[in-house]
């Protein structure tokens, strides 16, 4: 399983391998379509930087008050019987409402145990792997008239939890 | 939803703030809080930006449309009940494409297009159909082979290797897409009798 920390330091280069050779090859120009690119890159950050600003001030004011801390220690007896971080929890719970609101709690996370711990680590990769459910369900539903959704949540919630331990599994063989 | 998510935060944190007696902690973290989404975001551009012009270069050099060719037989697996050439293959199919390459604001609009034709699809009934149960829960289980914001974050709160959770990443997207595809599968076929 270690290989799966080696195939990662190769990810990126190649896909910018991969995307630069096809461009080339294929006669377009790959400098003036990347400028072109990343211009729009300054405009995502732009649009999302006032919710960075909200939910990193709501976060921060929950970590210095000591709620989070609170609530941890809460499920801490629970969290650790299934042998999942307790500080884990609000993330998962919140990310299922707001992928903006537990990016919040994911730099608090980072900041408080760094990137590179366990938590830090088991975080990034719970992070690449689930969604929003309740925020998606009501835009999606909402656009198409659907009020009975049927089955949706619940392989939602399948989905997402079989995520989470996945990652949880994946987290504990590699680090 | 943030509405209510984002006012409780800050009022449960206010309330316990003040009977921990950390009300002045509180104070300064809404100051140095925002001073960070500020500086977060500056380091971020730079990521974000090399992403958006490399994810151009694939969309000029017709990279992204041949994915989303590709893509095809899946879809038509994934949803039996769409007529064959109907647009929504389209939008479900650049839809996935851009969820993949960690495109999500490109990928939410045609998301949306997609669900309004499997509206009319669906003859504008209040019942979901298949299709769009299959399509919500594919989505809600997120398929995705970069998570450039993470990177970005932990590339800024000081991670020796941002990337390499990477790897561990795309197993576990894959396992839960997997497991969401499989769920859908199942339910369509347990609930046959009723369209």
């Amino acid at each position: 399983m270690k290989f799966l920390i080696y195939i990662s330091d190769y990810i990126i280069p190649f896909v910018f391998f991969l995307i630069i050779t096809t461009g080339l090859s294929r006669k377009t120009n790959v400098y003036d379509d990347f400028i072109e690119g990343a211009k729009e890159g300054f405009k995502v950050v732009y649009g999302i930087l006032p919710t960075l600003i909200g939910l990193m001030v709501a976060v921060g004011v929950l970590r210095a008050s000591g709620a989070l801390d609170l609530l941890s220690n809460l499920i801490k007896p629970v969290t650790d019987f299934i042998h999942f971080p307790s500080e884990l929890v609000p993330v998962a719970l919140v990310k299922m409402f707001s992928s903006s609101a537990a990016t919040g709690l994911v730099l608090d996370i980072f900041k408080q145990y760094g990137p590179d711990s366990y938590i830090g680590r088991l975080v990034s990769i719970m992070m690449s792997c689930t969604e929003t459910i309740f925020y998606t369900m009501a835009v999606y539903f909402m656009v198409a008239g659907v009020r009975k959704s049927r089955y949706t949540l619940l392989g939602a919630l399948v989905a997402t939890l079989s995520g989470i331990v996945a990652s949880l599994l994946i987290a504990n063989i590699l680090f | 939803m943030l509405n209510y998510l984002w006012g409780i935060m800050i009022v449960i944190g206010i309330v316990v703030g003040v009977f921990n007696g950390r009300i002045d902690e509180v104070s300064n973290a809404t100051l140095s809080s925002s001073k960070e989404a500020v500086t977060l975001c500056i380091s971020m551009l730079g990521i974000m930006a090399m992403w958006t012009g490399l994810m151009e270069i694939a969309k000029k050099s017709g990279i992204v449309s041949s994915f989303t060719k590709g893509l095809r037989p899946i879809i038509k697996f994934l949803f039996p009940d769409i007529p064959k050439n109907h647009i929504v293959n389209e939008y479900i199919a650049s839809n996935m494409i851009a969820n993949i390459l960690g495109l999500g604001w490109a990928a939410t609009p045609m998301g949306l297009m997609a669900m309004k034709e499997l509206k009319k699809l669906n003859k504008d009934s209040d019942l979901a159909s298949h299709d769009m149960c299959t399509f919500l829960i594919i989505n809600i289980s997120s398929l995705q082979l970069i998570p450039v914001n993470i990177i970005a974050y932990r590339s800024q709160y000081g991670s020796a290797n941002p990337a390499e959770i990477l790897a561990a990443g795309i197993v576990a997207t894959i396992f839960s897409t997997f497991v969401g595809v499989l769920f859908s599968v199942l339910a369509r076929k347990l609930s046959k009798g009723d369209k």
